[in-house]
């Protein structure tokens, strides 16, 4: 992964992905729906913050477990860097959700499980810096954070994948608001949606990388 | 003085009418203004990318001079 980190060709994929979504995201054609009606653009940028956070905890959890096997640094950099850079997309996600959802819903907080459980989520991701924060001893620190990241994510899950789900949630794909899910259907929105994901993940992998390699130049210039 | 007015105002009106048929580039005029909107994202968005470029190529120097990328 640290090799893959100092190459260029993907963060000009990303570059040219992201281009490509905003360009089109903003003037191809959508189908045109009551109440949201150009705001539906808005799931070319929003969702993706999600799909990113989501990809971010992943790779983080993955580098949680490889640091409980293997107790190297690189993979605690990994983990907590993945970690705060989905904890950034994360935020973003909520904040342009507030937003959207105050022109279609009616105000910005709606009390929408999906809503609810990614502020949950957030918090439980926000804890893990705190834990982090509150131990002096590095190998202690990493150990702990580690495990409690493995929770972290196995909390995410049910939070944003399967309560809204069970649950009356506005958003697409849970019960009610049915006239929505119509974009789901929509090829011409998958061929913005699907790059917009994919661009935007590496971008999150991009920043994370930087991250990492900074904290591994630190570490090399504390033991020289 | 009524002629003189409604000359004038007729006037008006022809200049008025003679000026939104002037053809100009007016692309970014045009669809609600949406292409500003493309543009202003697009400034953002290479400004962005600008400083993550050159961070990375700052951060690959430091890892060069350190010896940090032979770990």
């Amino acid at each position: 992964m640290s090799s893959f980190f100092k190459k260029f060709w993907w963060k000009y994929l990303c570059v040219a992905l992201l281009i490509y979504t905003t360009v089109a995201g903003l003037l191809v054609s959508v189908p045109r729906l009551a109440i949201v009606n150009e705001t539906i653009r808005a799931l070319y940028f929003h969702v993706p913050m999600w799909f990113g956070m989501v990809a971010m905890f992943g790779f983080s959890i993955y580098y949680s477990i490889e640091y409980l096997r293997k107790q190297n640094s690189l993979s605690d950099f990994m983990a907590v860097e993945f970690a705060n850079t989905g904890l950034l997309l994360g935020i973003l996600g909520i904040l342009t959700g507030m937003l959207w959802a105050n022109y279609t819903w009616g105000s910005p907080w709606h009390g929408d499980p999906k809503q609810n459980g990614a502020a949950i989520a957030l918090l439980v991701y926000l804890a893990y810096f705190v834990l982090r924060g509150s131990l002096d001893n590095i190998e202690q620190r990493a150990r702990l954070s580690a495990v409690y990241n493995i929770f972290a994510f196995a909390a995410m899950i049910p939070l944003i994948f399967i309560i809204p789900r069970l649950q009356d949630s506005m958003h697409p794909g849970s019960g009610g608001n049915p006239g929505f899910n119509v974009y789901d259907l929509d090829s011409r929105m998958r061929l913005v949606f699907y790059p917009a994901v994919i661009g935007w993940i590496l971008l999150g992998v991009w920043v994370a990388s930087l991250q990492v390699r900074t904290r591994q130049i630190k570490q090399h210039l504390e033991d020289v | 003085m009524k002629k003189l007015l409604a000359l004038l105002l007729c006037l008006n009106s022809l200049t008025a009418a003679a000026q939104s048929e002037v053809e100009m580039a007016d692309v970014m005029r045009a669809e609600g203004k949406i292409y500003v909107v493309v543009g202003i994202i697009l400034i953002i968005l290479f400004g962005l990318f600008f400083y993550l470029f050159r961070l990375d190529r700052k951060i690959t120097r430091l890892e060069s001079q350190t010896g940090s990328n032979k770990s």
